[in-house]
C-alpha cells in the first residue's frame, strides 16, 4: 500500500460521508446503525494503521511512506511520518474506537454525533501526518470545528460558554501562527515542511520600536507559533479554557480532548519550533522551562481544592503537560524522549480517567465529588480500575506514567536544577490530589441512599478499559516499545538543533569580531 | 532460583487477588502463602550457598533513552542475600499468622470477602520489597521503593470504611513522596555526572565523583555530598526518620500483621538498606554521613521519649521501631554499614515478634488496643506472654557484656543485645559522641517503655471491660507457630551471626566479599588513605586501633579492608577503621548499654509493679512535659499549620483569584468587545447557525491561504 497514510486518514471521513448521505431517521435502528458504522470504521482505521507501525523503520530518521501530489490552487498535498509523529497517529487510531464505544449510550442526534467524531479523527490524523504547511494548518484549524460542536451540542449545562471559550482561545492563538506561516513562506519560498526544516531563518537581532529582539525573525516566529501551541497544550497561564471545556464536554469529547488534541501542541513544538527556529527556541528556553515548572505546581495546587471530578482531572492534565513542555525545551535525549513518552502515556491515562468519571456520571449524573463515597462496596471492579489509573496518574513506577515524568525530569535536571526541583514537587502534590479524590469517591462507608443501587461496570465498560489497562502497564514495564521507535528521530532532531545553534553562534561571533 | 524467589510472591498475589472467585478463598490464600514459603526456603538456600561474588542476572530491558540504559535485573550480593531472608522469612510467617488474625475480623460485615484481598496485598508487597532489595540499578530500586509505598498505602487503608485509616494511608503515601522527591533528584544528579544509574558504574566512579563539583540550586557543592544527602532524604521518608516520621505512628491503622511486616521488619528498613547499598558513595561524603548520624541519633532519642507515654500498644511499638531505625542510621552514618545491617537483621526478628505478639494480644482482647484496658493477661495467654517476653528481652538488650565472658569470641545475649552493643560501640569508636550519648539515653528509654508495655499488659490486675477479659483466649496454632519461629530468631540470630557482621576484619570481609589484606600491607593502605580529606586524623585513629588490635590478638595477623568501591557488597574505605576501633573501646563504653537496660527495667518495675500510682502523679506534676510527649512533640499540629493548611489555602487562592479573576478576567476583558456578539450567536447555536459560522471560518481560512499562495509567492 503506497498510500497507506491517506487511506488511514480518510477512512473515517468516508464513513462520515456514508452516514451523512445514506443514513436517515432518528429511530433506534438508525441510531444503532450509526454507532456500528462509526465503530467499524474506527476499528478498521486502527487495524490498517498497524500497517504503518510495522512498515515503519525506526533507524531511518527522515520522513517515511511519503505521499506527494498536486492539489487545488497550486498547493501541495504531502503526507509522511517520522519517529516523532508515527506514535501519535497510532495513539489517535487506538483511542477513537474506544471513544465510540464509550458513546454507546448517546441518544441525542446520534448520526451527527458520530459524524463529528469521525471527521475529527480524520482531521487529527491529518495534523500528525501533514508535511505541508498549508495542509497542516487546514487540518489543525478545521479540527476545532467538530470539537467545538461536540462540546456545544452534546455538552453539559454551560456548554455554550465552554465551547466558545475553547474556540476563541485556540483560534486566537492560531491566527498568530498563520501570520508566521505567511512570513515563513515569504522567506523560504516553500511550504514544504521537510524543506523548511533545513531552511535557516534569519536569527540576526534587530530593533522594533526601540526594543531589541535577540534572535530576530526566529524569535518572533517562535513566539507566533508558541502562541498557538501553548494554548493548545495548554500551558500556564493560558490553560483556563481546558477545565471548562472538559467539564462541559461529553465523556467521549473529554477523552479525545485530553488524549489527542492536547498532544498537538507538543507535537507542534517538536515539528516546528525546535527544528525550524532553533535560535528562537534557545532564546526562549528559560521562559518556557519556568512556565512549565510553574504550570506543574500551580495547577497541582489548584487541583487539590477542586470539587468537580472532571475539573480536577483537567487540572492534573495541565500539570502533566507541564512535564512535556519542560522535557521538550530541555532539548536533550532524555527530555524529548520523555516528553513524547509522557504525551503517549497521558493519552492512555487521561483517557481512562475521564472514562472512569464517565462510568459513574452515567449512573448518577453528577460530577460533584461530595455526591460520592464508598463506591468500592458496590463496585469493586470499578474501584480496581480507578485505583490503577489513579496510581498511573501519580506516576507510579511500573505504569507508563512514571517513565515520562522520570525522563523529562532527568532531561531537565541537566539543563536547570531549579526548574527540576520545582517541577519535581509536582510528584508530591499529584499524590495528594489524586489519592484525595480517590478516597472521597471510592473509599469510606457507603451511606448515601442514592448510591446504594449503583451497579458495577458492565461488560461494555470493561471492554473499553481493557486495552487502556494493557497499554498503561505494558509501556510501564517495557517502554522500549516507544523509545525504540522514537529514539533515532529524537537523536537526529537534537543533533540538528545543536548544530544549528552552534552555526548561529559562530555567525554571531564572526559578526562581533568584525 | 533468584528469579523464582522474586516472582513467586507476584504470582501468588495475582492468583490470590484475581482467581479466588474461581478456586475459592482458602485455596487462594494457601497458594499465596505456599509460594511465599517456597521463596523463603530458596532464600535461605541462596544465603547459605552464596560465595561472596556479586552476580548480575538480566531479566528484561527497561528504560532506554540515549545514554540512559536500564534493565530489569537482579544484583545478588551479600546485602541482597541478607535482605532476601529477612523479607521472605518475616513475610511467610506473617502470611501464616494472618490466617488466624484476619479470621472473623469484626471490621467487616457478614458475607464480605476481604481475606483474599489482604493476602494478595501482602504478597504484592513482598514482591515490591524483593524488587527493591534485588535491584541492580537505582531506577529499579525506585520501582520497588514506590511499589512498597503503594502496598503500604493499600494495607494501611485496608479498613476502607474507617476515615482514620484512609487518612493515615494518604498521609503515609504523601510523606513518603516527599522523601522520594529527594531520592529522584539524587538519581538525576548521579545520572548527570556519571551517565549511568547502574550500581556497578556508579560505584566505579565513586572516587571521581568525590572530586567533582555540582552546581545544584543556589550553590556549588561537592558532587558526592549532594548526591548522598538527596538519597538520604529518600531514606528518611521510607524509614520514618525525624521530620518525615509522622506517617509511621498513623500507619498503625492497618491490620496488625501489616504493621509487623511492613512497618517494623521490612519496608521501613529500606532506607537503611539504601544507605548501606550506597556505601561506596557514602564513604566519600563525610558531611552527608555526619548528617545521617546526627539525624539518626536524634530520631532514636525523640521516638524513644514519645514511646514513654503512649498507651496504644501498637503505637508504643511503632515509636520503638522509629527509634531503632535511628540506631541503624547512626551505625551507617559512622561507617559501620555492617553493624547497621546486623541490627536491621536482628531487629526484623524481634520487632516482628513484638508486633505479632501484640497482634495476638489484640486478637485475644477482641481488638482492644489500649494498654489501659489490659492487665494481668499473663495467665490467660501464656504462650503469647512468653513470646512477648522474649521480644522484650531482645529489644532491651539483655545479655552479658562481652568483656566479662564470651563464647568462642561471641558475646552471650539476646539478638538485640548483640547488635545494639555493636552500634553503640561503633558510634563511640568513630568519635560521634553526640550519637553515642543519644543512643545510650535512648537505650534507657527503650528498656523503660518495653517493660512498661509488658507490665501494663501482662501483670497487675485486669482493667477495662470485664467481659472482654473473661473471654480473653490464647490464639490458634497458626498464630503461635510464627511467634515461636521468630522467638528463635530473637534469641539466637545475634549470637550466630555475630562474627559475620561484627567480628574481625577478615571475617566481615569474607562475609561481604570485601578483599582484605594482612598487616604488612597496612602501611600501603594508610598511604592510600591520605588521598582523602581527613587523613591525618584517620592515621591517628588507625594507629591506636592497630595497638589495640595487637593487644587483643597477641601475635595474630592483623587485617584491613582494601577493596575498591564496588568490590564486595559494602565499601569500607581504607581509612575507615571503626570496626577495629569498636572492638577496642574502653570497658565502660561496653558496659553502658547494659547499665541503660538495667536502669530502664528498674524504673519501669518501680513505676508499674511497685508503686503503680506514681506514673499518674508524675504526669500530673509534669503536665507540660507529659503533654509535649503525649502529643509527639506536636509535629502533626505544626505540619498541619505550616504545610497542609497553607497549601490548601494557596490552592484556593490560585484557583479563584489566579485562574478566575486574573487570567480569565484579563482575557475576558480583552475579549469584551467580541463576547456580546458571541453570546447573541450562542442563542442560535443549536438551531443550525453554528454551521454557518463554521462555514465562514473555513472560508476565511481558504481566503487567507489563497492570498498567501498567490500574493506571497511573488516576492
Amino acid at each position: 500500500m503506497d498510500n497507506i497514510l491517506s487511506i488511514v486518514t480518510f477512512i473515517p471521513a468516508v464513513a462520515a460521508g456514508i452516514l451523512a448521505l445514506f443514513l436517515h431517521g432518528e429511530d433506534a435502528a438508525a441510531q444503532r446503525n450509526a454507532k456500528w458504522v462509526a465503530l467499524v470504521a474506527t476499528t478498521v482505521t486502527f487495524l490498517v494503521s498497524i500497517g504503518i507501525y510495522t512498515g515503519f523503520d525506526p533507524s531511518n530518521t527522515g520522513f517515511q511512506m511519503v505521499e506527494e501530489g498536486e492539489w487545488l490552487l497550486g498547493l501541495k498535498y504531502k503526507m509522511g511520518v517520522d519517529g516523532i509523529s508515527v506514535l501519535f497517529v497510532l495513539l489517535t487510531t487506538f483511542i477513537m474506537p474506544l471513544t465510540i464505544l464509550a458513546s454507546w449510550q448517546v441518544t441525542d442526534r446520534v448520526k451527527e454525533y458520530m459524524i463529528a467524531f469521525l471527521l475529527l479523527e480524520t482531521l487529527m490524523l491529518g495534523v500528525f501526518m501533514a508535511l505541508d504547511l498549508v495542509l497542516f494548518y487546514l487540518f489543525f484549524e478545521a479540527g476545532l470545528i467538530p470539537m467545538f460542536l461536540i462540546i456545544g451540542i452534546w455538552g453539559g449545562k454551560d456548554r455554550i460558554y465552554a465551547s466558545f471559550k475553547f474556540f476563541l482561545y485556540t483560534f486566537l492563538g492560531s491566527v498568530l501562527m498563520l501570520v508566521a506561516m505567511v512570513a515563513m513562506y515569504a522567506d523560504a519560498g516553500t511550504t514544504d515542511i521537510a524543506a523548511l526544516m533545513t531552511h535557516q531563518f534569519s536569527s540576526e537581532g534587530f530593533s522594533v520600536l526601540g526594543v531589541y529582539i535577540v534572535g530576530g525573525m526566529q524569535t518572533l516566529m517562535f513566539l507566533a507559533f508558541f502562541a498557538s501551541f501553548a494554548v493548545k497544550m495548554p500551558m500556564w497561564p493560558v490553560h483556563t479554557w481546558l477545565p471548562d471545556a472538559h467539564v462541559q464536554a461529553p465523556t467521549a469529547g473529554s477523552v479525545v480532548l485530553a488524549a489527542i488534541l492536547l498532544k498537538m501542541g507538543g507535537y507542534g513544538f517538536l515539528r516546528f519550533s525546535l527544528p525550524m527556529f532553533p535560535v528562537g527556541s534557545a532564546v526562549m528556553t528559560d521562559l518556557v522551562l519556568w512556565m512549565s515548572a510553574i504550570a506543574v505546581v500551580y495547577t497541582s495546587l489548584v487541583a487539590l481544592v477542586q470539587e468537580d471530578m472532571k475539573k480536577l482531572i483537567a487540572y492534573s492534565s495541565v500539570a502533566h503537560m507541564g512535564f512535556v513542555t519542560m522535557g521538550i525545551f530541555a532539548a536533550n535525549q532524555q527530555g524529548i524522549d520523555g516528553a513524547i513518552f509522557q504525551m503517549i502515556s497521558h493519552g492512555f491515562i487521561s483517557a481512562a480517567l475521564f472514562l472512569c468519571v464517565g462510568v459513574i456520571y452515567d449512573r448518577m449524573h453528577t460530577r460533584e465529588i461530595d455526591a460520592y463515597g464508598g463506591l468500592v462496596i458496590r463496585m469493586p471492579a470499578y474501584a480496581l480500575v480507578f485505583m490503577l489509573f489513579t496510581m498511573a496518574n501519580v506516576g507510579l513506577p511500573g505504569t507508563s506514567g512514571f517513565i515520562g515524568e522520570f525522563l523529562t525530569l532527568m532531561g531537565a535536571f541537566q539543563v536547570n536544577t531549579w526548574v527540576t526541583a520545582v517541577a519535581a514537587t509536582g510528584v508530591i502534590f499529584s499524590a495528594g490530589y489524586a489519592l484525595w479524590l480517590y478516597r472521597r469517591v471510592v473509599f469510606g462507608d457507603l451511606i448515601k441512599e442514592s448510591l446504594k443501587a449503583m451497579t458495577d461496570m458492565s461488560s461494555r465498560e470493561r471492554l473499553i478499559f481493557a486495552p487502556l489497562i494493557v497499554m498503561t502497564i505494558l509501556l510501564g514495564i517495557y517502554p522500549s516499545l516507544v523509545t525504540d521507535v522514537i529514539g533515532q528521530s529524537t537523536a537526529a532532531l537534537i543533533s540538528n538543533y545543536d548544530t544549528a545553534l552552534a552555526a548561529a553562534e559562530a555567525v554571531t561571533q564572526t559578526a562581533a569580531s568584525q | 532460583m533468584e528469579t523464582t524467589i522474586l516472582f513467586a510472591p507476584l504470582v501468588g498475589a495475582l492468583i490470590c487477588g484475581f482467581c479466588w472467585k474461581f478456586i475459592g478463598e482458602k485455596a487462594a490464600m494457601w497458594t499465596a502463602t505456599g509460594l511465599l514459603f517456597l521463596a523463603c526456603l530458596l532464600s535461605w538456600i541462596v544465603f547459605f550457598t552464596f560465595d561472596g561474588v556479586t552476580q548480575q542476572i538480566e531479566i528484561l530491558r527497561w528504560i532506554e533513552s540515549g545514554s540512559l540504559s536500564t534493565s530489569w535485573a537482579i544484583r545478588l550480593d551479600r546485602l541482597t542475600a541478607i535482605m532476601l531472608i529477612v523479607v521472605t522469612t518475616v513475610s511467610a510467617l506473617v502470611h501464616l499468622f494472618s490466617f488466624g488474625y484476619m479470621d472473623h475480623d469484626p471490621q467487616w460485615r457478614e458475607g464480605e470477602s476481604y481475606k483474599p484481598r489482604f493476602f494478595a496485598y501482602l504478597s504484592f508487597f513482598t514482591f515490591a520489597m524483593l524488587m527493591l532489595v534485588t535491584a541492580d540499578n537505582l531506577v529499579q530500586m525506585f520501582f520497588g521503593w514506590e511499589g512498597v509505598g503503594v502496598a503500604s498505602y493499600l494495607l494501611i487503608g485496608f479498613y476502607y470504611r474507617k476515615p482514620s485509616a484512609n487518612a493515615a494511608a494518604i498521609k503515609a503515601f504523601v510523606v513518603n513522596r516527599v522523601g522520594d522527591f529527594g531520592f529522584a533528584l539524587g538519581i538525576f544528579a548521579i545520572f548527570f555526572l556519571t551517565d549511568s544509574i547502574n550500581f556497578s558504574d556508579i560505584f566505579a566512579s565513586a572516587s571521581d565523583l568525590s572530586q567533582m563539583q555540582l552546581s545544584f540550586l543556589w550553590g556549588e557543592w561537592n558532587a558526592v555530598e549532594v548526591i548522598c544527602v538527596l538519597l538520604f532524604i529518600g531514606a528518611m521518608g521510607k524509614s520514618a526518620q525525624l521530620i518525615l516520621h509522622t506517617w509511621l505512628p498513623d500507619a498503625m491503622e492497618g491490620p496488625t500483621p501489616v504493621s509487623a511486616l511492613i512497618h517494623a521488619a521490612t519496608m521501613v528498613t529500606a532506607g537503611v538498606f539504601l544507605v548501606c547499598r550506597m556505601s561506596p558513595l557514602m564513604e566519600f561524603a563525610p558531611g552527608a554521613t555526619g548528617f545521617v548520624t546526627a539525624l539518626g541519633a536524634t530520631t532514636a532519642f525523640f521516638a524513644a521519649t514519645v514511646g514513654l507515654v503512649q498507651t496504644d500498644i501498637k503505637r508504643v511499638i511503632a515509636y520503638s521501631t522509629c527509634s531503632q531505625l535511628g540506631y541503624m542510621f547512626v551505625a551507617a552514618g559512622v561507617g559501620m554499614y555492617s553493624a547497621a545491617m546486623f541490627h536491621l537483621f536482628t531487629h526484623a526478628f524481634f520487632k516482628a515478634l513484638l508486633f505479632l505478639g501484640a497482634g495476638s494480644v489484640i486478637h485475644a482482647m477482641h481488638h482492644e488496643q489500649e494498654m489501659t484496658e489490659y492487665g494481668g493477661l499473663r495467665k490467660k495467654i501464656p504462650y503469647t506472654f512468653w513470646a512477648m517476653m522474649i521480644g522484650t528481652l531482645a529489644i532491651t538488650g539483655v545479655g552479658i557484656p562481652s568483656f566479662i565472658v564470651t563464647l568462642f569470641g561471641t558475646p552471650i545475649g539476646f539478638a538485640g543485645f548483640v547488635s545494639k552493643d555493636a552500634i553503640i560501640e561503633s558510634s563511640y569508636a568513630a568519635g560521634a559522641s553526640y550519637g553515642f550519648w543519644m543512643l545510650v539515653i535512648a537505650a534507657v528509654f527503650t528498656s523503660f517503655y518495653s517493660w512498661r508495655l509488658i507490665f501494663l499488659t501482662f501483670y497487675g490486675t485486669p482493667r477495662g471491660d470485664k467481659h472482654t477479659h473473661d473471654h480473653a483466649h490464647e490464639s490458634p496454632m497458626v498464630m503461635l507457630v510464627p511467634l515461636g519461629v521468630l522467638s528463635l530468631g530473637a534469641v539466637f540470630a545475634g549470637m550466630i551471626w555475630f562474627n559475620s557482621f561484627f567480628g574481625h576484619v577478615d571475617q566481615v570481609g569474607k562475609f561481604y566479599g570485601i578483599p582484605v589484606a594482612e598487616a604488612s600491607e597496612h602501611g600501603e593502605a594508610e598511604d592510600h588513605g591520605t588521598d582523602h580529606g581527613d587523613a591525618a586524623h584517620a592515621d591517628d585513629a588507625h594507629g591506636d586501633a592497630a595497638h589495640a588490635g595487637d593487644d587483643k590478638h597477641g601475635g595474630k595477623h592483623h587485617y584491613s579492608f582494601v577493596g575498591e568501591p564496588g568490590e564486595g557488597a559494602l565499601y569500607i574505605a581504607p581509612d575507615n577503621t571503626v570496626l577495629d576501633d569498636a572492638h577496642a573501646v574502653p570497658k565502660w563504653v561496653k558496659f553502658s548499654p547494659f547499665v541503660a537496660m538495667v536502669l530502664g527495667f528498674v524504673v519501669a518495675y518501680w513505676f508499674y509493679i511497685v508503686n503503680t500510682s506514681l506514673p499518674a502523679r508524675l504526669a500530673q506534676n509534669q503536665r507540660p512535659l507529659y503533654l509535649f510527649l503525649k502529643n509527639k512533640w506536636y509535629f502533626d499540629e505544626i505540619y498541619d499549620a505550616i504545610f497542609v493548611k497553607p497549601t490548601l489555602a494557596l490552592g484556593r487562592l490560585l484557583w479563584k483569584r489566579g485562574d478566575g479573576n486574573t487570567i480569565d478576567g484579563f482575557l475576558n476583558g480583552v475579549a469584551m468587545g467580541v463576547v456580546p456578539f458571541f453570546t447573541r450567536l450562542a442563542g442560535k447555536a443549536q438551531t443550525g447557525y453554528i454551521f454557518t459560522y463554521a462555514f465562514w471560518m473555513v472560508l476565511g481560512i481558504a481566503a487567507l491561504v489563497t492570498w498567501m499562495s498567490i500574493g506571497g509567492g511573488a516576492q
